[in-house]
């Protein structure tokens, strides 16, 4: 689904370790501050004055899982109509903006939320937040403008999903492996409810969600903290804020009974691959420490080269070309823990399942051993320092923590949590969650190739 | 979320879809440009998804010069093969320099005469290095094609002393992230490291650099994991027009070589013939570094006397013929596709030409990373005919070309490929206006710090670059001169020289003629 769970585990380090270690050049570096505006609008600030740089991210509470049904896609059909025009700027008028300084700026929508972003020179930081206020409550919404980017996003479609026989696959694993909770459908929607997006629902969808009460604001780099919440009461403060929204309450997944199999055999396909899936909590749904031991016990399985899946399949047993494990923690609701592989030379798809199956009884029967458990920690931490070195991933961190449930206590307590996470705990969740009879299976299979 | 130490976990080896899965939750937007996955061009996709999203044919410049990938070497290796194949790996970020203007940059010579540049940031606790030896997969031997590309995937199992498992073990006990990549010209190398494990990375690095084992185990094993990654795509048709379309514009060059080989010249490849590459190679008179982070200039030279001091002076390279791409062909690769890529390919420009700002500007306004480019407006904004289209300057050593993208859907795919004809063929004419050079000039001067500076990694690379390409270390501070002294009337000029070709296209999907009576294809 999200590649968030990475972004969670990141975050929370990286917050952390930027209070630890600051050394520097101005008194606040590294300090993370946060506060909200009179208008229920969230803002962190995470400054950092290596470069005259600052990234400006709005993050909507607002993703795919939230639309009504039937109107798959609307989420990020309306992220594309942001970059139209507003009473107070002609279409385009933003985007010049920003290239004329040298700046860069796109957006992304997900299951959970809905990010703009512009990265550009501090001077111009202030020019952003009134771009980005003005676009959240003065859009202009023709039916021709409609039309016209809603061509671009079927053919987005049919660059990412259509083409893809893989992106094919992975749609209806997730159809499958959610029977209940929104993310079983697809963020970019299903061609037919996308093809019949119109102007009301943009309307709809605009007025009920881009509100300030519904945004955070997280604003990285060479900045001052005061600066900037000066600066957002005279953008972003001056937007009224919108009817209380509804908490998001979405429908939840049942249990989880059987094991189920969906394959893909395409001409476009030369070697076979599979997948497996399970419904796991995540940071937000989960119970204390579960979610920390769900990260570590994929980091230990298939997280890397020396995780044991990898080591197993690919180094010892030299049966396949590549095996991993992962986990997306960064969700609203419920999510997913997936392992993978696939076959290298003589190998079949079946030596690579039955191998695969075989590290997972291993790890549910046995846990994992106390240095696996730490290298596994270690690795976590250090891999946060080398994220401080990029503002646009610690702004990332944030904004999805927060987009989801999480706060900024959240983000800076994670390592304290990790550290904590016992052998025992990691085998644990592994028992409890990774049930071979209760998971979906993803096969993706050369044409007129069967599986065995 | 992008781009840190732990992506590998799903990077891993191939960019199996599978394994790229984890992207598909997340559909960055709308918008092409740099975002804040600037590395690429492959428009408005953030990075994880760039790197899955390898078969659109606008994934240009995977390799160019990113920051090194936080994956192992392999798995730079495969997104470099597959930039490759897309033809315009190496697009050097044209010098949109601008700068730090307080990033100052030192040349530091150690004792045994290497040189490097440093960039010295004490403010967070880690050092990144970057460095290429001149000479990339365009030096495989004929019949043994891939050589280069899997010597890469081979530093960091066994090294010195060190069998695999013991060399990844000390390297993951040191915190450091080492990678290699081949590419067309150059063999490139990089490691990120914590200050207060320095030494031992460094260590690591020597011995990497200066005795690779090649023990038959893991070349077998890295051999059999390129190949399952050749014979994933061997039916995959952009992957197939993509060779198709490098043989037909570079006929018997080495360019026109899959960097990774093909299933026979795999097979011939023996340790001994790594070696030998690896001695030839590894030298340090085609050997350029850069140095940013938590290290001063004293402590730095001892640290290059130790990995590069003991390599040989020279290199033996085979010469490599310059190549002048064949335009004035179509190209066909029918499939029967919902949506059918298209690639044009005009003359490009030498990096030491007169012209050469010039043609940077035109192709900024052509078709660059911006939301305003002139393709951009006419393709998607005005007829939403496509989610991305594109213009690249393609500049390799010995060869180079201005690079036109888009997917459409197929039933429009005529109509498209004759608006973005339309529009360069406007260009070749009319050139751009003086408001449309004026605010691409301002574009070019302030993106260098936030494109290419943004990170000590990618600092590194790009000061690497700059080497290569024999700027001068006082460069950044030269070129919003070398922009701003650019005329109207030159870009006209560029454009008439370069646009008014005849150029080569490719077509991958139905057959054009069909599917303009209707079909959907």
């Amino acid at each position: 689904m999200t590649p968030t769970g990475i972004g969670l585990r990141a975050a929370l380090l990286v917050g952390t370790l930027a209070l630890a270690a600051a050394t520097a050049r101005a008194a606040d570096d590294g300090e993370v501050k946060d506060f909200l505006l009179d208008n229920g609008m969230e803002v962190v600030v995470i400054p950092d004055h290596r470069a005259p740089i600052v990234t400006h991210m709005v993050w909507y509470k607002i993703g795919s899982a939230d639309e009504p049904p039937g109107k798959s896609g609307i989420a990020h059909f309306f992220e594309h109509l942001m970059f139209k025009a507003t009473t107070n700027h002609a279409a385009g008028e933003f985007d010049r903006a920003v290239s004329e300084i040298g700046g860069s700026n796109n957006a992304f929508t997900s299951y959970d939320y809905t990010a703009f972003h512009e990265t550009v020179p501090p001077s111009a930081l202030e020019q952003m937040m009134g771009f980005e206020a003005d676009r959240m409550r003065n859009l202009i919404l023709t039916d021709d403008v409609i039309k016209t980017e809603r061509d671009v996003i079927l053919e987005e479609r049919r660059s990412r999903i259509d083409s893809n026989p893989q992106a094919v696959l992975d749609e209806e694993v997730d159809a499958t492996l959610w029977q209940n909770q929104p993310y079983r459908i697809p963020v970019i929607g299903w061609m037919q409810e996308m093809e019949q997006l119109n102007r009301p629902d943009a309307k709809a969808f605009y007025d009920a969600y881009y509100r300030p009460n519904n945004a955070v604001l997280v604003v990285a780099g060479d900045v001052d903290p005061g600066a900037v919440k000066a600066m957002a009461e005279h953008t972003y403060g001056k937007v009224a804020r919108g009817p209380d929204l509804r908490p998001r309450i979405r429908p939840v997944e049942p249990e989880q009974n059987t094991k189920r199999t969906v394959t893909l055999a395409d001409a476009r396909v030369s070697v076979p691959s599979f997948s497996m899936q399970w419904v796991v909590p995540s940071y937000h749904t989960a119970k204390a420490g579960e979610a920390e031991a769900l990260d570590l016990l994929a980091e230990i399985l298939g997280g890397d080269n020396r995780s044991r899946l990898y080591q197993q399949l690919v180094v010892k047993q030299g049966i396949a070309s590549e095996a991993g494990a992962y986990f997306q923690g960064t969700m609203l609701d419920a999510t997913n823990f997936t392992v993978y592989g696939a076959p290298r030379g003589d190998a079949r798809l079946v030596d690579i399942e039955a191998s695969v199956d075989a590290e997972i009884a291993r790890i549910v029967k046995d846990g994992v051993s106390d240095d696996e458990l730490e290298r596994a920690k270690i690795r976590y931490v250090r891999s946060m320092i080398f994220a401080r070195d990029k503002q646009d991933d610690m702004a990332n961190m944030y904004g999805s923590t927060l987009a989801t449930g999480g706060n900024v206590k959240d983000v800076q307590e994670w390592p304290d949590r990790i550290r904590k996470v016992t052998a025992a705990e990691v085998k644990a969740v592994a028992a409890r969650y990774l049930v071979l009879d209760r998971s979906t299976i993803g096969y993706l299979l050369p044409q007129q190739q069967a599986r065995n | 979320m992008m781009s840190f130490g732990l992506m590998r976990v799903r990077r891993a080896f191939f960019p199996s879809p599978l394994v790229g899965s984890e992207g598909r939750g997340e559909t960055r937007g709308s918008r092409p440009g740099g975002g804040l996955a600037k590395r690429g061009r492959m428009r408005g996709v953030p990075a994880w998804q760039e790197r899955q999203s390898f078969q659109h044919p606008s994934t240009v410049s995977a390799l160019r010069a990113d920051p090194p990938s936080p994956t192992r070497g392999e798995g730079g290796r495969v997104y470099r093969a597959i930039a490759t194949l897309c033809f315009a790996l190496f697009f050097l970020l044209l010098p949109v320099l601008a700068a730090r203007a307080e990033m100052n940059i030192q040349e530091v010579k150690s004792k045994k005469g290497v040189t490097a540049w440093l960039v010295e940031d004490h403010s967070i606790p880690l050092v990144a290095i970057r460095f290429v030896f001149d000479g990339g997969t365009a030096q495989d031997p004929g019949g043994k094609e891939g050589l280069v590309n899997l010597m890469t995937g081979l530093f960091d199992e066994g090294a010195g002393d060190l069998d695999s498992e013991a060399f990844q073990l000390k390297l993951d006990d040191a915190g450091a992230e080492m990678s290699f990549q081949a590419a067309r010209d150059g063999t490139y190398g990089s490691m990120r490291m914590l200050s207060d494990q320095k030494d031992e990375a460094f260590g690591l690095l020597k011995l990497a650099v200066n005795s690779p084992r090649f023990d038959q185990a893991p070349i077998d094993r890295i051999r059999a994991q390129i190949l399952s990654g050749i014979l994933a795509n061997e039916r995959d048709p952009n992957t197939i027009g993509q060779q198709r379309w490098l043989r037909a514009i570079y006929g018997q060059h080495p360019y026109a070589r899959p960097d990774e080989g093909n299933k026979d010249s795999l097979a011939t490849i023996t340790a001994d013939d790594l070696r030998a590459f690896h001695k030839a190679n590894f030298a340090r008179g085609g050997l350029h570094v850069a140095v940013v982070g938590d290290i001063d200039a004293a402590t730095l030279s001892g640290r290059l006397d130790e990995v590069f001091g003991d390599l040989p002076d020279k290199q033996t390279l085979a010469s490599v013929a310059d190549v002048t791409p064949k335009l004035g062909q179509q190209l066909e690769v029918n499939y029967d596709l919902p949506q059918t890529s298209l690639q044009l390919a005009w003359p490009g420009v030498k990096r030491s030409d007169p012209d050469f700002y010039a043609a940077v500007l035109m192709n900024e306004i052509l078709g660059g990373s911006t939301f305003t480019s002139r393709l951009y407006e006419e393709v998607r904004e005005k007829r939403g005919l496509a989610y991305g289209v594109s213009s690249d300057l393609v500049d390799h050593e010995h060869s180079n070309a201005l690079l036109v993208t888009t997917a459409t859907r197929s039933d429009r795919a005529a109509e498209t490929l004759s608006i973005v004809r339309q529009v360069v063929k406007d260009m070749a004419e009319n050139g751009p206006t003086e408001e449309e050079l004026a605010a691409t000039k301002k574009y070019m001067v302030g993106a260098y710090a936030i494109s290419n500076l943004d990170s000590s990694s990618s600092i590194a690379a790009t000061l690497v670059e700059l080497q290569i390409d024999d700027l001068g270390i006082d460069y950044i501070k030269r070129r919003a001169a070398l922009i701003n002294a650019v005329t109207l009337a030159d870009v006209k000029a560029a454009a008439k020289k370069l646009l008014s070709a005849d150029p080569a296209v490719m077509v991958i999907g139905p057959p054009l003629v069909l599917v303009a009576r209707g079909g959907k294809g």
